[in-house]
């Protein structure tokens, strides 16, 4: 997995400072779209640690993005966000060891099928069963800003930017957290299984448990994900599980590049960005926005962070604005 | 022969109706360079492939040290102390030479304890990758994918040689090479053979007889014959099946 160079790592900290300052130059409305933005750069992020970091493509990450998000709803209400979260990110992560033990007996085009499919399992679970609420959704109670006893009321008026700071500090976390594991031992015989499972396991990696771990961390990665995004839209639905977003959190990664940390964070940012410009145009967004991946996909084969290996600088702006 | 390092009895592969690899008896301790010949589709990467673990056995039994290791994955009989090298190169093209073989280094007890330490400050297995890339002379710089032939060759013992294992199991390490560098790999492998258990696949009749201290002779998955080279060289059945006339 490629990690940003330094001037790279200077363009991103340039851009967390933008979407921090958000709150001095941005309406509410352009700050909850800042959060979605960052809530996807979560997702896509978790993504990346599978098809960066151990060359395995799920097309049902989603799932657990949703389990996350479900957990705000199945939860106790009115429990800080100190305890929502870990358990939100736990839950996924239970989820995800059976689906990744039975998915892991399989490589490549079926393991896209067979992630697919418990993707779908775990959509039709909340989609038909009482267990979620329904099929059209729940409103739920966000959890408290409650930290170490204090309790910190956010007013209405305020809550984007709170939230905004809050995902903001989240994802600089995670994409530190995934920068550092990267480079342990566990991070490199990631990336050598991506490279050639066969000859690390005559090597001696037990790659199945490997990838497995690989599975679990970035469910339960994208169960922080789900929860915040819940805490976003204080409503979730069955949608949130389906295959249509992992769809969408695939092609951010495609879209910023993959086997590159930053690459899913310049994808979510512009995909987001993308959206919402297209919205303003026209109401056939969708017709722009696939243009737009087209356009990325045949002419940028490395995603947009590969722009910065031939013209630095460039891409990543442009793309902050867009937030 | 119970000292012997690795052993096989009766070891038996079939694919379908054929019978790639058939009752085959084998056993080499350390300071021993066993080689496997025979013509093409004797079984001899079959049988190379069922002692890693890469293949499970039909039917006979695979000992490591005296203990009973058939039937099991090949990652952990790479644990268990068998290196192998493939006959077609492979390696992790996109990676240093250094990387490819501190990952093997790394790959020895593995556990979960060892998983997040930061892996360019993990001094054993760094130490361990220099002294293999250093035995079988091959520079740390560049990219596996841009080395020669013969030095990808080299990387692929170094690789097996990094795990530290008791057994090598080398599948035509030669393939492909210039004479000068065959007496190199030569020198190496004799080298090699006097603190493992070498067992060796190879084309080249007058390598094979070099440095081979006992050999056996596939035919058809079977074994024609077994002994040392100067037995085989005296064999009718080899002469006949084999060799041709001008051995």
């Amino acid at each position: 997995m490629r990690i940003a160079s330094r001037s790279g790592h200077l363009l991103l900290i340039l851009a967390a400072l933008a979407v921090a300052s958000m709150p001095w130059w941005a309406s509410a409305y352009h700050m909850q779209l800042g959060s979605v933005a960052l809530v996807s750069a979560m997702f896509a992020l978790s993504l990346q640690l599978l098809i960066g970091g151990a060359g395995l493509v799920s097309l049902g990450h989603a799932g657990f993005f949703g389990v996350g998000a479900y957990a705000v709803y199945l939860l106790p209400s009115g429990l800080s966000i100190l305890l929502t979260l870990p358990a939100a990110a736990l839950l996924a992560a239970l989820a995800a060891l059976p689906i990744g033990a039975l998915s892991l007996r399989t490589r490549g085009f079926f393991f896209l099928m067979v992630t697919l499919a418990f993707g779908q399992m775990l959509f039709f679970l909340f989609h038909d069963t009482p267990l979620g609420g329904g099929k059209d959704g729940v409103f739920i109670t966000r959890p408290a800003f409650e930290l170490f006893g204090m309790v910190f009321e956010v007013p209405r008026r305020q809550r984007p930017q709170v939230l905004l700071w809050f995902n903001l500090g989240l994802l600089v976390a995670m994409y530190a957290a995934l920068v550092a594991l990267m480079r342990t031992s566990f991070g490199h015989a990631l990336q050598g299984i991506r490279a050639n499972e066969e000859r690390m396991r005559a090597l001696g990696y037990d790659t199945t448990r490997l990838k497995l771990a690989a599975f679990v961390l970035a469910g339960g990665l994208a169960g922080v994900a789900g929860h915040m995004w819940a805490m976003i839209e204080a409503f979730v639905n069955p949608e949130l599980l389906s295959w249509h977003r992992s769809a969408e959190a695939l092609l951010m990664v495609l879209l910023g590049g993959i086997g590159t940390l930053h690459g899913p964070l310049i994808g979510a940012a512009a995909y987001v960005g993308i959206g919402e410009v297209a919205t303003l145009l026209t109401e056939r967004q969708r017709l722009v926005e696939g243009l737009v991946f087209l356009l990325v996909v045949l002419l940028l084969p490395k995603g947009l962070a590969g722009l910065g290996l031939r013209r630095p600088a460039a891409p990543k702006r442009a793309e902050v604005p867009a937030e | 022969m119970s000292g012997a390092a690795l052993r096989c009895e009766g070891l038996t592969r079939h694919f379908g109706g054929l019978t790639a690899v058939g009752d085959v008896h084998l056993s080499l301790g350390v300071g021993e360079l066993h080689a496997v010949i025979g013509p093409n589709g004797a079984g001899k990467s079959t049988l190379v492939n069922l002692l890693s673990g890469t293949l499970r056995p039909s039917a006979g039994r695979v000992m490591l040290e005296g203990a009973d290791v058939t039937g099991w994955p090949a990652w952990r009989l790479a644990q268990a102390g068998i290196g192998r090298s493939f006959q077609r190169t492979n390696v992790l093209r996109d990676m240093s030479v250094f990387e490819n073989v501190r990952l093997a280094a790394q790959a020895r007890d593995f556990g979960m304890a060892r998983w997040l330490r930061a892996a360019q400050r993990e001094p054993a297995p760094i130490a361990a990758a220099h002294v293999a890339l250093s035995r079988v002379g091959l520079r740390a710089e560049g990219i596996a994918g841009t080395l020669s032939h013969g030095e990808l060759r080299l990387l692929e013992i170094a690789m097996a040689l990094a795990t530290r294992p008791r057994v090598l199991l080398l599948d035509e390490p030669l393939a492909g090479m210039g004479p000068e560098e065959g007496e190199h790999v030569a020198a190496l492998l004799k080298e090699l053979s006097r603190d493992h258990a070498v067992l060796l696949i190879e084309h080249d009749m007058d390598f094979v007889f070099a440095v081979a201290d006992t050999l056996t002779v596939m035919v058809d998955g079977r074994v024609l014959e077994q002994g040392t080279p100067a037995q085989i060289r005296a064999s009718a059945a080899v002469r006949e099946a084999y060799l041709g006339h001008d051995v």
